[in-house]
C-alpha cells in the first residue's frame, strides 16, 4: 500500500512539474487594459464545454484557458459534456452553476425560451465586432442578445473515393444505395438521422408534421438493412480503417479523417443539409457574469479564435480570425463552402415536446425493427425470472423442513 | 486432453486481456487513429502530462476514490460488527436493506442522489448555507454505494470468528474496546482490506452515479472520457489507461509476492518450532 501511495504521489508531482514547465501560453490581445479589471481579486469562473473543444496547448497551439488565467488572474474551472441534452439536464437540475456554457443552436433556442440563459452586455464584449453577422443574428437568437457564435459547420457525406463513385455523392440517396449494403454508417441519434431522411424526401428537417415524420421513419426502416452500424465517434475509426465506405458526419471531422486517410472525401448533398452553430451563452444563475463576458471577449480575440479553430478543426464565425488562418485552410471548401451551399442549409430549431416525443418513439421503433421481436419478450423474461426465484425459495423451504423432521 | 485445457485457458486469457493489449498498443501509435498503426512514439505520454483536464480529472478521481473508500471502510466495519450481534430476523432485514443498493440499477441511485442533493441545497439555502455540487456530493454518494461492499466483505469474517475468543479476553479483564482492537480487528482484517479494495475499485471506475452528482469543479476521469465521444477520444486516454493498468498490475504483483514471501517465512518458522 505504501509503495502504491508513493507511486501515486510521484505521478502527481510529475504533473505539477509538467504544468509549470509548459506554461508557454501568452495571448496577443487587442486591449490589454480591459483584462486587468479582476486582477488579484481571486475569482473563478466555471466553464462547461464540449469534450475536445478548446485548444489545450498541444501541437504547439495556445493553451487558451491557461492564457486567460495568466492575462486576467481569473481562475478557470473547466469541465466537459458530450451532448446538448446532457448540458440541459445538468443545468435544469440546478445542482451545479456555471458561468459559461456552449450549447448548439436548437438548445440555445430552448434555453432562451425557458429563461435559462441571460442577455449579454455587449459593452463588455467589444470583440463581437469581428464576428460574421450571419452567425450573430440567427433564427434561434434573432437579436443576437443571448449568444455569441463559437464555431459552425455543416453535415455532409464522408465517403471513400476508392469504392464510391464521386457522381453518386451529390444526393442523400447514396445512403440508401443498395450497392453499398453493409458499408454505410448512420448517426446514432434521432435528430440527425431524421434530418437526413426528411431532407432526402424534400421536407424541412424541422418538420413537425406527423405524416412527414412517419414517412421519414419508413425510409429509415428501409435503410436499416443497408446500415452496418449506428455510431457516433466510432465513425473516425471505421472510416479511417476502411471498415465502412460511407457515413454522414460533421465537416470539420471530415477534414481530420481525410488527414489520416487521404482516400476519404466529403460532399454536401444537393438536397441541402444541416448547418450547426455552437454558441457561447451565460446561464441565468451565473455567479460571475462580468468575468464570464470577459472570457467570451477573450475567445473572440482574433488570435485566440484562430488558434482555437485550428485545434478544433471546425469553421470559425470570426472574420478577423479567418484572415489569420493559413491559406490552405481558408481555401478549404469543406470548412468554408461557397455561399450557395450555405444558403441551401437549415439550422435545427427547438421542436415542440410532442414532436420530439414522437421522434424518439419512431426512433426506438426503427432500432427495434426486428421481425421476431415481440413486446411480450421482456415481461415473459421477467415472469420466468420471478417464477424461478420463487421455485428456488420453495425448494429451500421444503429441504429445510425435511432437515428439521429428521 | 491436457492440451485442450491449456488452449482453453489461453483463449480465456486472450478474451480478457486482448482489449487491454490493443488499448496499450495504440497508446504508442503516432497518428490519432485507432485502426492504422503508423509508427512508434511516446508523444501521447508526454502530452498526457501537459493536459490539465485529464490530469485534474485523474486527481479528482483518486481523491474521491481514496476518501470515500476509507470512510466507507470505517463505517462499514462498524456496521458489520453491529449487524453481526443482532437477533436473527433483525439481521436479515438489515442485510436485505444492505443488498438494495447493489441490486438497484445505478442510474436510479444516481438520479435519486441528484434529487436528494438538490433538495438539500434548497433547504440549506433557507438557513443561509450554500453548497455546490462538487467533491462533497461526489464523496457522499460514493461512500453510500461503497458501504454494502465493505459490509458484505467483513460479515463472513465476523461469522467465521470464534466469538469465545473475544469473551475470553473480556473474562481475563480486558476492556471491551481494547478487546475489539486486540482480538476482533486482527481476525477480520483480511475482510476489511478486501472490502476497502473493492470499494476503492468500484469508486474508481464509477461513471453513472458520478455523472449525476458531479459539479463544475470536480469532474472525474470517466466523465471526461465520455465527454470526448462527440469528437474523438484522444490517444492520451489510451496512455493514461496503460499507466493505470501497469500501476495496478505492479501493486497486485507486489501484494502477492509479499503474501507468498510471508507464508514461506511463517512456514519456515513453523518448522523451527
Amino acid at each position: 500500500m505504501k509503495r502504491f501511495l508513493s507511486l501515486v504521489l510521484c505521478l502527481i508531482l510529475l504533473c505539477c512539474c509538467g504544468k509549470t514547465a509548459f506554461a508557454e501560453s501568452e495571448a496577443e490581445v487587442i486591449d490589454e487594459d480591459y483584462y486587468t479589471r479582476f486582477q488579484g481579486q481571486n475569482i473563478s469562473i466555471s466553464v462547461y464545454n464540449w469534450g475536445e473543444y478548446i485548444s489545450d496547448g498541444s501541437d504547439d497551439l495556445m493553451d487558451v484557458n491557461a492564457a486567460f488565467e495568466e492575462l486576467t488572474g481569473i481562475q478557470v474551472l473547466y469541465t466537459t459534456f458530450a451532448t446538448n441534452e446532457e448540458l440541459y439536464a445538468k443545468l435544469k437540475s440546478g445542482g451545479a452553476s456555471y458561468d459559461i456554457i456552449i450549447p448548439s443552436d436548437y438548445m440555445v433556442a430552448r434555453m432562451i425560451a425557458e429563461d435559462m440563459v441571460q442577455p449579454l452586455d455587449f459593452d463588455n464584449i467589444p470583440n463581437v465586432r469581428f464576428l460574421d453577422e450571419q452567425y450573430l443574428y440567427t433564427d434561434f437568437d434573432p437579436e443576437g442578445a443571448y449568444s455569441v457564435p463559437y464555431t459552425w459547420g455543416t453535415v455532409g457525406i464522408i465517403y471513400n473515393t476508392q469504392y464510391v463513385d464521386e457522381e453518386d455523392t451529390h444526393s442523400w440517396d447514396l445512403l440508401w444505395d443498395e450497392r453499398y449494403m453493409g458499408e454505410i454508417l448512420m448517426f446514432s441519434n434521432p435528430r440527425d438521422s431524421f434530418a437526413i431522411a426528411l431532407k432526402r424526401l424534400g421536407y424541412s428537417m424541422n418538420s413537425t408534421s406527423e405524416e412527414e415524420l412517419r414517412d421519414a421513419c419508413e425510409s429509415l426502416k428501409d435503410q436499416k438493412a443497408l446500415v452496418q452500424a449506428y455510431v457516433m465517434d466510432e465513425i473516425f475509426d471505421k472510416m479511417e480503417g476502411e471498415e465502412a465506405m460511407i457515413a454522414p458526419y460533421y465537416a470539420g471531422d471530415a477534414i481530420v479523417m481525410a488527414e489520416e486517410n487521404p482516400n476519404l472525401a466529403f460532399s454536401v448533398p444537393d438536397e441541402g443539409t444541416n448547418r450547426f452553430i455552437d454558441s457561447i451563452c451565460i446561464p441565468s444563475n451565473a455567479k460571475q457574469k462580468e468575468a464570464a463576458e470577459m472570457y467570451i471577449n477573450f475567445l473572440c480575440e482574433p488570435q485566440v479564435a484562430a488558434e482555437n479553430i485550428t485545434y478544433i478543426g471546425y469553421s470559425t464565425p470570426n472574420l478577423a480570425a479567418y484572415d489569420l488562418l493559413d491559406e490552405q485552410m481558408q481555401q478549404n471548401e469543406i470548412a468554408y463552402p461557397a455561399q450557395e451551399v450555405l444558403t441551401n442549409t437549415e439550422a435545427f430549431v427547438f421542436l415542440p415536446a410532442e414532436t420530439s416525443t414522437l421522434m424518439d418513439k419512431l426512433w426506438t421503433e426503427i432500432l427495434s425493427n426486428d421481425k421476431n421481436y415481440s413486446k411480450w419478450t421482456i415481461p415473459a423474461f421477467l415472469l420466468v425470472g420471478i417464477l424461478f426465484s420463487i421455485g428456488i425459495n420453495v425448494r429451500r423451504m421444503i429441504l429445510k423442513k425435511k432437515e428439521n423432521l429428521m | 486432453m491436457k492440451w485442450l485445457s491449456k488452449t482453453y485457458i489461453w483463449v480465456i486469457m486472450a478474451f480478457l486481456y486482448a482489449p487491454i493489449g490493443v488499448l496499450i498498443f495504440f497508446s504508442f501509435n503516432q497518428s490519432k487513429s485507432r485502426s492504422n498503426f503508423t509508427g512508434f512514439t511516446l508523444d501521447w505520454y508526454v502530452k498526457l502530462f501537459h493536459n490539465d483536464l485529464i490530469i485534474q480529472s485523474l486527481i479528482n478521481t483518486l481523491i474521491v476514490a481514496l476518501v470515500s473508500s476509507i470512510i466507507a471502510t470505517v463505517i462499514g466495519t462498524i456496521a458489520a460488527v453491529g449487524i453481526n450481534s443482532m437477533k436473527n430476523w433483525k439481521r436479515s432485514i438489515i442485510m436485505n436493506i444492505t443488498y438494495l443498493p447493489i441490486v438497484n440499477p445505478e442510474i436510479v441511485i444516481g438520479v435519486s442522489f441528484m434529487l436528494l442533493f438538490v433538495m438539500a441545497q434548497g433547504l440549506l439555502r433557507n438557513v443561509g448555507m450554500d453548497f455546490e455540487f462538487g467533491y462533497m456530493t461526489l464523496i457522499l454518494a460514493h461512500v453510500t454505494f461503497n458501504l454494502p461492499y465493505v459490509i458484505l466483505n467483513v460479515m463472513p469474517k465476523l461469522r467465521q470468528m470464534d466469538k469465545y475468543v473475544y469473551e475470553a479476553a473480556l473474562d481475563l479483564g480486558c476492556p471491551p474496546v481494547k478487546a475489539f482492537f486486540k482480538v476482533v480487528l486482527p481476525e477480520i482484517m483480511p475482510g476489511i482490506l478486501s472490502g476497502f479494495l473493492m470499494a476503492f475499485t468500484y469508486s474508481l471506475d464509477d461513471f453513472v452515479i458520478s455523472y449525476f452528482v458531479s459539479g463544475a469543479t470536480s469532474q472525474t476521469l470517466p466523465i471526461t472520457i465520455y465527454s470526448m465521444t462527440r469528437r474523438k477520444v484522444s490517444p492520451e486516454i489510451n496512455a493514461i489507461s496503460a499507466i493505470i493498468f501497469v500501476v495496478v498490475l505492479v501493486v497486485l504483483l507486489l501484494v502477492n509476492f509479499h503474501g507468498a514471501h510471508k507464508e514461506k517465512q511463517s512456514r519456515r518458522e513453523g518448522v523451527r518450532i
